[in-house]
């Protein structure tokens, strides 16, 4: 092997591990969202599209760049969320699956025709000044507007970890979703921390979607695959848990940059695959979860 | 005589069409022991949740120190100062034993008192203490039974409902467990006790009430069901 080779590969893998962590934020929120109300959110990559259009209008229109919008957008998605939680998704809380299912299929499919009405198929992206410029580690060149989207997405991850274990709404959600009749006995307000849960999930993927809209151009049409993509990082990762997104996350940023490296970028999406079955086959639980959860 | 702390009165609880509870009608005077027994099925712990506002009445009042409380959500029957040590113990086992205890004091009654109430638990409970950075689940089933009370202590109680607190605990632990309850009575919380440790739980008690299928049967004092023939042949098999 030549030098150039690994050094493409070095190049490579570290590009996927900052679009990675972009990754990681977006599975955090499915995964905030499912390990607390046991909902999966099938309307998580719509979401994602939808935060992406956001900061591309604010671009497009207000001239502000994604990475100031983003707090912004992620109040908007918080309470969006919340408002979605009370009104439509909490009556569907320990409905049979199916049910769970079509009512957020149907959410989905509203938020992407949407998103088609309004700005229609074309691809939108924004051309930030610093798109050309990149930073040097010694032989590695790494783009800024990665590196700046993978460290807000640190960040964000972050705050979020320490809002779960140093503020009393964060712990009390953790222990709703630990022992709902236990939230019940001590008097905890659990459809309250629902809304929470959920408008904290919907701000995690609206944030991540401010991000990635600095990486890549935005169509209605990603939203399907985001949904996809971050199932995949979750069950990889492990349901329910947060290290395990940001794990799933850079896993699948990773394998999807080797395989445009190694193959073609069109078949990226099946290494994601092939990495979601052997994982299925090898380890179910995914890599940090817990057997029986 | 004073205003009772607690009026049950009339409740009918379903759970789909079966149903758990007609007619209940009890009430529990400020500083009373009152236990209620019955066997398995007969709707003792419905009765506790159906106070608490964890299962909703199909019908009939519930009062607290004069308000009407029926149908109200747990969030805010804790609120006044319902407190209840639910059966299985029910703590976080994710959590650890300081946050499970900081979880019983999310209630607004109780944001003001929590670093004192801390303090006298962990007193009361030496092991919480000392265990305090373990996640709960770890915790043997004694321990998480202390920890189930303790909890409860941090949302500053006014009535404290047990539901079945010795189930499945070793007898000298069972022991202890009845201990507490007559401790923390004495210290000035009203109690309401489900239990199927009947002859432990007459004896402490000031007043007691049978439930059967439920209905209430009988109440009296204490003293008067454990020498009720009834009683001692259904329940205490003599």
């Amino acid at each position: 092997m030549t030098s150039d080779f690994l050094l493409s590969l070095a190049q490579a893998i570290t590009k996927g591990l900052l679009t990675g962590m972009v990754y990681g934020l977006m599975a955090l929120g499915l995964s905030v969202i499912f390990g607390v109300m046991r909902v999966v959110n099938f309307a998580h990559g719509e979401m994602m599209v939808v935060g992406m259009y956001l900061a591309w209008a604010g671009f497009e229109y207000l001239q502000v760049s994604p990475l100031i919008s983003l707090p912004v957008i992620a109040v908007v998605f918080f309470v969006a969320g919340y408002a979605l939680q009370r009104s439509v998704i909490s009556p569907f809380i320990g409905r049979p699956e199916h049910q769970q299912f079509l009512l957020l299929l149907g959410i989905a499919l509203v938020l992407v025709n949407v998103c088609l009405a309004v700005v229609g198929p074309d691809s939108r992206g924004v051309q930030l000044d610093s798109q050309f410029d990149s930073y040097e580690f010694g032989p590695l060149v790494l783009d800024a507007v990665r590196l700046h989207a993978a460290i807000a997405a640190v960040a964000i991850a972050g705050l979020l970890w320490l809002f779960f274990t140093h503020t009393r709404i964060g712990k009390s959600i953790r222990a709703a979703a630990d022992n709902n009749m236990g939230a019940l006995v001590v008097g905890l307000n659990v459809k309250r921390l629902y809304a929470i849960t959920f408008g904290v999930g919907a701000a995690c993927v609206g944030a991540a979607g401010a991000l990635m809209i600095t990486i890549i151009p935005v169509t209605p049409f990603l939203a399907a695959e985001y949904t996809l993509l971050a199932f995949i990082i979750v069950i990889v990762g492990g349901l329910g848990s947060m290290t395990g997104a940001l794990l799933g996350g850079l896993l699948i940023g990773v394998s999807e940059a080797v395989a445009g490296l190694l193959v073609d970028p069109s078949l990226k999406s099946m290494f994601s695959f092939g990495l979601l079955i052997l994982v299925l086959l090898l380890r179910p639980q995914g890599l940090t979860g817990k057997r029986n959860p | 005589m004073s205003d009772p702390l607690l009026q049950v009165d009339a409740v009918d609880l379903y759970y789909g069409d079966a149903q758990a509870l007609s007619g209940v009608s009890l009430e529990i005077r400020t500083g009373e022991i009152v236990a209620i027994v019955g066997a398995n099925g007969a709707g003792k712990s419905s009765l506790i949740r159906a106070i608490h506002g964890i299962e909703k009445p199909a019908s009939g009042r519930i009062r607290f120190d004069g308000v009407d409380i029926t149908a109200w959500p747990s969030y805010r029957t804790c609120e006044v100062g319902v407190g209840h040590v639910a059966e299985g113990r029910q703590v976080f086992p994710n959590l650890t034993v300081l946050e499970n205890l900081e979880m019983g004091a999310t209630l607004k009654r109780a944001r003001g008192a929590e670093k004192r109430t801390l303090e006298r638990v962990f007193t009361m409970f030496p092991r919480l203490s000392e265990r305090r950075r373990q996640p709960a689940g770890t915790l043997s089933g004694g321990e998480q039974q202390m920890l189930a009370i303790g909890r409860c202590l941090m949302g500053q109680p006014r009535l404290i409902m047990f539901d079945e607190p010795s189930l499945g605990l070793a007898p000298a632990i069972v022991h202890d467990v009845f201990r507490i309850v007559r401790r923390l009575n004495e210290e000035g919380l009203t109690i309401l006790l489900v239990e199927q440790n009947v002859t432990a739980s007459l004896k402490i008690a000031h007043r007691a009430y049978v439930l059967e299928n439920g209905r209430i049967e009988l109440s009296g004092s204490g003293r008067e069901l454990l020498d009720n023939d009834r009683v001692r042949q259904a329940y205490l098999g003599l």
